[in-house]
Parts: C-alpha cells; structure tokens; sequence
C-alpha cells in the first residue's frame, strides 16, 4: 500500500508523461505481482462495485474530524475531492501496518462491502486508523471510487509493454477484460500480462491487431484558393466528416474486435457492432465511425456520451441508444493489407464488401458529389442541419498512411466555423481537480430584450469552463471573488460585468431551459473585456441562429 | 473589566475598520493602513500590510531594515523591543512576538480599563528565526484567518525539512539542480535555516540576498549562499545545488542556466493537490508563515478574550466557527492579501523584494 500511494503521488505530481511512463514502470519492476496485479487493475480504469455508501463516508469522516456538517461541506468545496477532503480531515494516524496493495484491497477492502451496516462503522475507523496520509489520499479514493491519477489506459499498456518486452498492441488485447467488474486480478494474472509472445497468440489467425489509424489535417483556406491548393474536385473524394468515435473493426478467425483511435479496445462498449462483425468475412478490417443512428440520420454526439459514460449497458440504454459503423475505408481484405492501393480502389473494394454483407448496422458513408469547390462550399453550409463537422477531402489516389503523415497520400478536414455568441458571465462555480479552489466553471446568460429596453433581464443559457488560459482564469476568478453579490453553497451570483464570446457547434429548441435554448459544446472563444455589458447579444440573436 | 458585557460594535471599541484601516480611535493611529495616513502602526515588512507614504510609522526595533529598504531610508520610523510600552494620547501600546517573519509583531493596546490585541499575521510553531509567538491575554482579539479551514493542518517542522532535504538530495544525486521557489522574505530565510547544508552548495537569486543580510544583522544563522555570477559557480556545481528563487522568477529566462532542473514551491496552498498542480511545479512543499487551523484555534483560546474580530482569509468560515463556540465574533473587511494567494490577485513578495 506504501509504494502504491508513492506512485500515486509520483504520477499526481507529474505532468511531464515521460516521468509518468518511468513512475509506472519503476513501480511495476520493483512491485510484487499480487500487488502489481491489482495496480494495474486499478490504473487501467477497474472499479469495484460501490464498497461504502458515500454517505455514511462522509458522515463518519465528519464525526471522526469533530466538525459540524457545514465546516466538513465548506472544507469540501475548498478541496473539490471528497476523498482528499477526508484524508486531510482525519486525526493522525494512531497505528501502523506493512500490508502490500493486495492484501489491503482483497482483506480490508472488498469485504466492506456487503458487511453488516452495523459493523460497517468500526470496520471503517480501524481501518483508516493504520493507514498513514497519503495512503488514506488512496484508500479513500478507490473506496469511493474516483481513482483517477492522469493516466490514460494506453499509458498502463505501454509501460506493462516495456516491462514485459512485449508489443503494445499485445498487451492492449490481454488487457481485454482485465478490469471487468468483479474482477480479482492476481499475481497469475499479472504474469499473464508481461509474459513474452506465445508462438500461437502471434500467429496471424488469432491476431486482433489493428493498422495504425490514418489521421486527417484540418484545412482552413478561403475558398477562392481551393482550386490553386487543391485542383478540381475530380481529383477528391469528398464525405461527411462524422461526430463520432472513429474506430477500426477487425475481424480474424471468427472473432471480432473494434479499436477506437489510440489503440483503445472498445469491443465490449458495443456488443451490437461486435456481434454484426460476425457476418464479416475473416480477415478484413474496416476503418470508419462510430456513431448513435436513428431513423437513417446521425445523432448528437452527447448521445454516444451517454453510452460511453456507463459501466454497464442494459439492453434500454442498447434500445434507446442504437449504434452503427460508417464505414469508409477497407484496409483488410481477404487477408491482404490494402493500404497501398489508391484510396478510391479502396473505396470501391469497401462498397462491394458492404453490399455482400448488408447489414443494418454497417452503413457506408456516402461520398458527396459536387460541382466545383463552390458547389461542395454551399452544400457545406448545410453540415449544422446535417449533424456534422464538415467535410472530409481524401485524395483518389492517396494511399491509408500511418498517423499525420503526408508522404503517401492526404486527408483533409475541413470543418466549419463556430457559432458564436456575446454573453454574459452571471453564475460561477468552483472547479475540481487542478482548477480545485478557483472559480472556473460559468454560466452564461443573455438578455431577453434589445438594448434600451428599460424591463429586458438576463437570461442563462448555456454553462461553460473551457476556453481560457491559466492566466485569465485566475484574473476572472479573482473579479468574481470581487464583484460576488450571493453565494449558494459552492456556486456565486456575480454582478455582470465580464462578457465572452461563446462558441458552440449546434443550437436547438429545448423545454429543459429556462431561456428556451439548448447549445451543443459551449466554449469560450475569447474573453471581451472590450465590451460593456449592455452590448452583450440577446435571445433575439440567439433565435436567429435556429435552424428552421 | 471596564466594559459591559455586550457592547454595540463601533460604540468605545480601541480599534474600528475605516476605509484607511484598521484605526484606533482613542489613539488617533492605524494599524497596518491601505491608505496614506498621519500615524502607522505596522505590525510587520509584507507589502500588503507595510505601505508607502504614511507620515510616521512605529514597527519592531527587527523591522526597521526591511522597511528602509523597501520604504525607503527617510521613512520616520521609531522601533519598540518587543515588551516594551508606550503611550499615545492615554492609550497604552506594546508589540508582542507573532512567529510570522522577523520583526513581526502583535499590537497590544490598553485604554480605559479594556485591552485589545491585533495580531497581524502569525504563526504558532516555533521556526528558529524569529522570537516565537506568544498569546497575549486580551478582552478583544484581532486574528486573521489565512488558512481558516480544518483541512490546514501543518507538518511539523522536521517533518518538512525531511522532505525537502531528501528531495533535494535526490535531486543532487541523480545530477539535477533543485530549484525551491519560496517568498524572498521569510520562507527563503527559514529554508536556509532549516535544510541540511551538508547536501551541498546554495544559491540564491538577486531577490533574496537583502533580506538574507538583514535576518543575519538580527543574529539568525544562516548557512553561506552563493550567486550565480560568483566565480566557481559553474555548471557540475549547480547540479547539486539548492537554488532559492522568488516565485516572479518562475518561467523565466533566469532558470536557463540551470539546465534539466526540479522543481518545487514551497507554501501552505500546496496542502491540496488543485493548488499544486495548478502551480506546474515537480512538488509542492507545505509551509507556511501562518497558523494552521489548529493553530489558529489554539491562539485565539489562549487570548482569552471573548469578543474575536476576523480579517482575512476564511472569514465568513471563522466567524460562524468561533460564534458557535460562544465567542463574540464578527469579520472586519480589510485589503490585506495574502503573500501565498493562490488565486494569482497578489502579486506579492516575489515583485516586492
């Protein structure tokens, strides 16, 4: 437990990734592997089932401090973590221990659930009796669930590789399942995961590997120069660019996997894709995007958060929230690596394919024909309706490259501009994690008349915390502490002064808000400290930029 | 006891918040004024509470460097010890050890049978260089509330050097410079007093070599510093090195010579893991000049008194704190900062220094 709350501390203090990947790796060789087992659960992202219900946590930790219940909620909202809350609040430890991670996780910890309510309480105290402070900081956190140390899944893997001396990919697809709920990782399984390649798991049949992704770069030139840059459009093939999550389907063996861009396993998160990848040939990977589908038209990608966020998918959320891969390119098949060929053979290899399988949930995304630059420009300006980004632009006889590269052949995005707004910053809340203590997250409002309208008020519309520098930040947050004319719990009603110019990328009507307008990733573009108030935009403004 | 049971606040009170300042009306004085005024009481040399252009100023006999430096030589200034009394139109005043940085001071003041004390800043451990804080028994106590929230409670003093050292000898070991940034009056000084000068060589930036003169003049021993322009400070040197830096040199072109360096802040916000990573440093030391909240508890039970004023920090928290427990307490809105403020508002000693 010790020298797992150290590389707690070593990987919190970090920002640098390259002194993360040394913290993890120097914690995995020297870590014995019951305990390493359970780290990398852990790390990766598992969670056990609730231990303690969060409020019986707080009261104890409340009573244990001596405070009232209003102190420990103050001293909360000054921390923005309720495990660190705690850790800090409790008496100094009265005893000690030199119980390894897993001991503490498979003895202490996961017993507590289920115990008797009764028992639960002492159980509690004598437990957090041993444990020194910055193990509590750990203790607490898997307790409530919220262990997140800035390290990504991919990182785990990649140190698990290096310690291992096994491809990262491998350790990616053993790492299938390692965090399922009500997993009980031990050293065997640990072992399992570093161990060196086994001939039969290289072996190509049983491979779930994917291809590096080829990724896109954003275009933004005015169209007059589209022609100079980029020839005639006959030269391109033109699609939507989806608001999803791009992923690569691959299918070997009669198994199915699907890798979301940066190597991600995300199988699992979508049973129906993998279950309508059986009725894909063996050995062909498809590259395209997924994204939640209803009545042949691309849903919100809000909707995809929705089923990204669960840990478990009930068949409701499955039935309310159906998904399907647009496909739009065939890097696979027949067991051929197709990357070399020209990306309309490609294109046209992926559309018989498609046409054979026919499944519903596997929908080609069109390609977009148009006359001229001008032509594609105008049918651009539809993207907001059409629930895209923009446009994609893939040379005909580019070939599937690796990453950003640009030597075989390019992707291009070219997306389309913001919305924007002038609003008014009217509430603001303190913020969690690195923003802990500053006020960081605002909501914004506009008027509900023009300007001279002696009667026209403020109305919110929209929450925002993303946009600023550091710097501004703390400037906001300090005329906020100024200008403050309530407070409610964690939240301040400020006097307006601050306007912002706010993007976001969809608008539509809403009954859940009160200004009658519901925005799509609102963000603050800049901060116009050039604008008074009064000019601010309006509700008026804001109709105006319905779709119809 | 001269004074009722409940007085009316403002009605006879010694010390009253004007827009100048904290003011003592009988006396015809102010403690530690925002505003330019006839007569200052200043209770120590941080620039939110030692202002420019007050026409006579009173601090400790240990105050007296700081504030020429920074005020300027032809400041009228007298100095009191610590103990000793003066009077001033029928009001009695003395300053009292506050633990905060050298020469900081409490102000006592006894008028007509009541005694009020206004604490300034302080801090309640012991550091080593300056005369430890001492309560003083009063009927109206005057705190301040820097960090006023349970979850403040410090490591004690070896406990902190441990840490620093062991960081600092890490760093010397694996060839890296160790580069603490600390306020350069006060944190800098009890940093040098308390690190393990064994480790290796320390060097202080610009900032902080004045006031290193001023706390060595008042007898506090400090182990030698270097600058970076001494001859023999090279490059293998200053890879075992401590370096001392004011947190304005952060990011800037100053650090270049340092090479691949770690990096660390040393103060009471980096209690909590928001505010550390918020600085972008490699670690973030809790220490601070202020009380905890065990120590400001602590302080204002040994006073006493029964009535408590509030001036900054967790006002609001401390107020509602203390009035549960019984006591008499409201909050007094003054512009003290904080040198530690978090939220980047003070500019503080780092541009002061």
């Amino acid at each position: 437990m010790k020298a797992f709350a150290a590389l707690y501390r070593d990987l919190d203090a970090s920002t640098s990734s390259l002194a993360k990947q040394a913290a993890l790796q120097r914690y995995l060789r020297a870590a014995p592997p019951q305990d390493a087992a359970w780290a990398v659960y852990f790390l990766a992202g598992g969670k056990p089932r609730q231990l303690v219900p969060v409020k019986l946590l707080r009261l104890l930790a409340q009573e244990a401090a001596g405070l009232p219940e209003w102190l420990f909620e103050e001293s909360y909202q000054a921390v923005g973590d309720l495990a660190e809350t705690i850790a800090l609040l409790l008496p100094p430890p009265g005893e000690a221990h030199d119980l390894g991670l897993a001991r503490w996780v498979q003895d202490h910890l996961l017993p507590l659930r289920g115990a008797p309510a009764d028992a639960l309480p002492e159980r509690l105290r004598t437990q957090w009796r041993r444990l020194a402070p910055d193990e509590r900081l750990v203790y607490f956190k898997l307790i409530t669930g919220a262990f997140r140390v800035g390290v990504s899944k991919l990182q785990v893997t990649q140190a698990l590789a290096a310690v291992g001396g096994v491809d990262a990919k491998r350790v990616a697809q053993r790492l299938m399942g390692y965090t399922h709920l009500g997993a009980r990782p031990d050293a065997a399984a640990y072992a399992a995961l570093v161990a060196p390649e086994a001939a039969q798991e290289r072996a190509a049949q049983t491979s779930g590997q994917p291809y590096p992704f080829f990724l896109a770069h954003p275009f933004n030139v005015d169209i007059a120069q589209f022609d100079a840059l980029l020839g005639p459009t006959a030269g391109w093939l033109v699609e939507w660019k989806w608001d999803g999550i791009r992923a690569q389907l691959v299918k070997r063996a009669g198994q199915v996997w699907l890798w979301s861009r940066g190597e991600e396993l995300v199988t699992e998160r979508f049973p129906e894709l993998a279950a309508m990848g059986e009725a894909l040939p063996d050995d062909s990977v498809l590259d395209g995007e997924i994204v939640v589908w209803r009545d042949g038209t691309v849903q919100p990608f809000a909707e995809l958060q929705r089923r990204i966020g669960r840990k478990t998918l009930g068949p409701k959320l499955l039935r309310e929230l159906p998904v399907v891969l647009l496909a739009y390119d065939l890097i696979e098949h027949a067991g051929r690596d197709l990357r070399a060929l020209p990306q309309d053979q490609r294109r046209a290899r992926l559309d018989a394919l498609l046409r054979e399988v026919n499944h519903p949930l596997l929908v080609p995304s069109p390609v977009i024909g148009g006359d001229g630059w001008a032509d594609l420009a105008r049918l651009r300006e539809s993207a907001r309706e059409r629930g895209v980004e923009g446009m994609m632009l893939k040379r005909r006889d580019a070939r599937y490259g690796v990453g950003r590269t640009k030597d075989v052949g390019v992707w291009w995005k070219w997306k389309i501009d913001p919305l924007s707004v002038d609003a008014v910053l009217v509430y603001a809340q303190r913020g969690h994690g690195r923003r802990a203590s500053l006020y960081s997250d605002y909501t914004f409002a506009v008027w509900n008349g023009l300007p001279g309208d002696a009667e026209r008020q403020l109305v919110p519309f929209a929450k925002a915390y993303s946009g600023l520098t550091d710097a501004e930040m703390a400037r906001v947050d300090a005329v906020i502490r100024r200008t403050t004319v309530e407070s409610f719990g964690p939240v301040r009603s400020v006097k307006p002064t601050l306007v912002f110019e706010l993007g976001f990328e969809g608008i539509a009507r809403s009954t859940r808000h009160k200004s009658g307008i519901a925005v799509r990733f609102p963000r603050m573009l800049r901060w116009r400290e050039d604008k008074p108030v009064e000019e601010a935009d309006t509700l008026q403004t804001l109709e105006a930029l319905l779709p119809p | 006891m001269a004074s009722p049971d409940l007085p009316g606040p403002g009605a006879g009170d010694l010390v009253v918040a004007r827009s100048e300042g904290l003011y003592c009306p009988p006396g015809d004085f102010y403690i530690d004024p925002w505003k330019p005024v006839e007569r200052a009481v200043i209770t120590h040399g941080h620039s939110d509470h030692a202002r420019r252009g007050h026409a006579h100023y009173l601090a400790h006999t240990d105050s007296a460097g700081v504030l020429r430096a920074r005020l300027g030589a032809d400041i009228t200034l007298q100095t009191l010890a610590y103990g000793d009394t003066i009077e001033h139109h029928g009001v009695r005043l003395s300053l009292h050890p506050a633990g905060h940085v050298l020469g900081s001071a409490q102000v006592r003041l006894q008028h007509a049978g009541r005694v009020w004390v206004a604490s300034g800043d302080y801090k309640t451990e012991p550091d080593g260089t300056c005369a430890p804080f001492e309560p003083v028994p009063c009927d109206t106590f005057i705190t301040e509330s820097t960090f006023g929230l349970p979850i403040y409670r410090w490591p004690t003093q070896p406990q902190l050097f441990a840490e620093i050292d062991a960081w600092w000898r890490r760093n010397a070991e694996e060839g890296r410079a160790s580069v603490l940034f600390c306020y350069a009056f006060g944190k800098a000084q009890r940093i040098l007093h308390g690190v393990d000068a064994s480790i290796g060589p320390i060097v202080a930036h610009g900032a902080v070599l004045p006031l290193n003169a001023v706390y060595r003049a008042a007898g506090v021993a400090l182990p030698p510093t270097l600058r970076v322009t001494d001859p023999g400070v090279d490059a293998a040197l200053l890879k075992r090195a401590l370096v001392l830096a004011p947190p304005s040199a952060q990011g800037t072109p100053w650090l270049r010579r340092f090479g691949p360096y770690a990096d660390a802040f040393a103060s009471g916000w980096m209690q909590l893991r928001g505010t550390r990573r918020r600085r972008g440093v490699d670690r973030g030391f809790v220490m601070s000049d202020h009380a905890d909240w065990p120590g400001l508890q602590q302080a204002i039970a040994a006073t006493g008194a029964s009535r408590v004023f509030v001036t900054h920090g967790s006002v609001a928290v401390m107020v509602r704190w203390l009035r549960e427990r019984g006591l008499q307490a409201q909050g007094f809105a003054t512009e003290y900062g904080d040198e530690d403020e978090p939220a980047a508002t003070a500019q503080g000693e780092g541009a002061a220094a």
